[in-house]
């Protein structure tokens, strides 16, 4: 069962991944974005970061709600809505449980990609996170592992699309063969839930 | 919007760039003529100064504009809009009666502004905002 640590742990991970990868996402971000979505990330998760500590919330779905509200309070680029409504959804789906299962989370979880979905309005193929967390959402069903690789997969497999939301679609044709920043960074998000699971 | 009502509808300008959110309030203003003036608070740009959304600067702006007559929010684009909707979400950030309103930036602000400044209330200054978009300019 997956306890209120292990969301901890969850986050605290997904703070020091995109810290380690800020570089990498802003440079992603500079061809068809607008060169700040590594920076973003990097200052709303170490809010995440420094505010669980302070308040340390006792429930799953506190931990994600917390962190989901300050995501959107402070990124200040798209994906803190974005992924603060997909961590907020998620967390306010597993209600006020004390332990969930990895079967009770990919629910949840689905049910936040849908908010984020909604959200946005992007659907699978127009070249965002969703093509990156649709798959690992659904392959979470299966195993940590199974989500971490359809998470890799899904992010690798944007290069080639076409952006249709967000500036990149400003582009046309001229988006295509650059990986999305949106779609690694959910990546890393997923790969430190796997990490979380200690898999 | 036939009786006026005594509360003025508020307006808050969402932009990533705070000079643009700043100066489509004075436009705006401008634009309305004598009398009394709407309240406008522009919500431009990062907290520290960049350009981008900030959550606290919406919601700050909306507090600052509230009379109790409700308050109609324009965004300019991407994180401007998806914030004002996450905020709305979330159900205690804004005002109650706070609307996102579907309108484009500058010609729906001084729609809005106008009409909240004649003391419409709330639907018909979304009403004259959104009506913006049917404005061609060929």
């Amino acid at each position: 069962m997956l306890d209120a640590d292990f969301f901890r742990r969850w986050m605290t991970a997904a703070a020091a991944s995109v810290d380690r990868e800020a570089e990498r996402l802003t440079a992603l971000d500079s061809p068809i974005g607008d060169a700040d979505h590594g920076s973003n990330l990097q200052r709303g998760f170490r809010v995440v970061a420094a505010t669980l500590e302070k308040e340390s919330p006792d429930t799953p779905g506190e931990i994600l709600q917390l962190a989901g509200r300050q995501l959107i309070s402070t990124v200040g680029g798209a994906s803190g809505p974005l992924y603060g409504t997909l961590l907020r959804r998620t967390g306010k789906t597993l209600g006020d449980a004390a332990e969930v299962s990895r079967e009770q989370l990919a629910q949840a979880l689905r049910a936040g990609v849908e908010a984020l979905m909604a959200l946005g309005g992007a659907a699978p193929g127009d070249k965002t996170m969703v093509d990156t967390l649709v798959p690992a959402v659904e392959a979470l069903g299966t195993s940590f592992e199974a989500a971490r690789a359809a998470a890799e997969e899904g992010a690798v497999a944007t290069t080639p699309l076409q952006a249709r939301k967000g500036r990149a679609s400003y582009l046309g044709e001229r988006s295509i063969g650059h990986q999305d920043p949106g779609a690694t960074s959910s990546a890393l998000l997923i790969a430190a839930l796997v990490e979380a699971a200690g898999e | 919007m036939s009786e006026a009502p005594a509360k003025l509808v508020g307006i808050v300008l969402v932009s990533h760039s705070a000079a643009v959110a700043e100066s489509v309030a004075d436009l705006a203003r401008g634009l309305t003529g004598g009398g009394t003036t709407a309240p406008v608070a522009p919500a431009g740009g990062t907290a520290d100064g960049g350009l981008g959304t900030s959550a606290e600067l919406v919601s700050a702006a909306a507090a600052a504009v509230d009379r109790g007559a409700g308050v109609a929010v324009l965004m300019d684009l991407g994180s401007a809009v998806l914030t004002v909707k996450a905020l709305l979400a979330e159900g205690d950030e804004l005002p109650e009666n706070t609307r996102l309103i579907d309108a484009p930036f500058v010609e729906g602000a001084v729609a809005a502004v106008v009409t909240a400044s004649a003391g419409a209330d709330l639907a018909a200054v979304e009403a004259a905002a959104t009506e913006a978009y049917t404005y061609r300019k060929e």
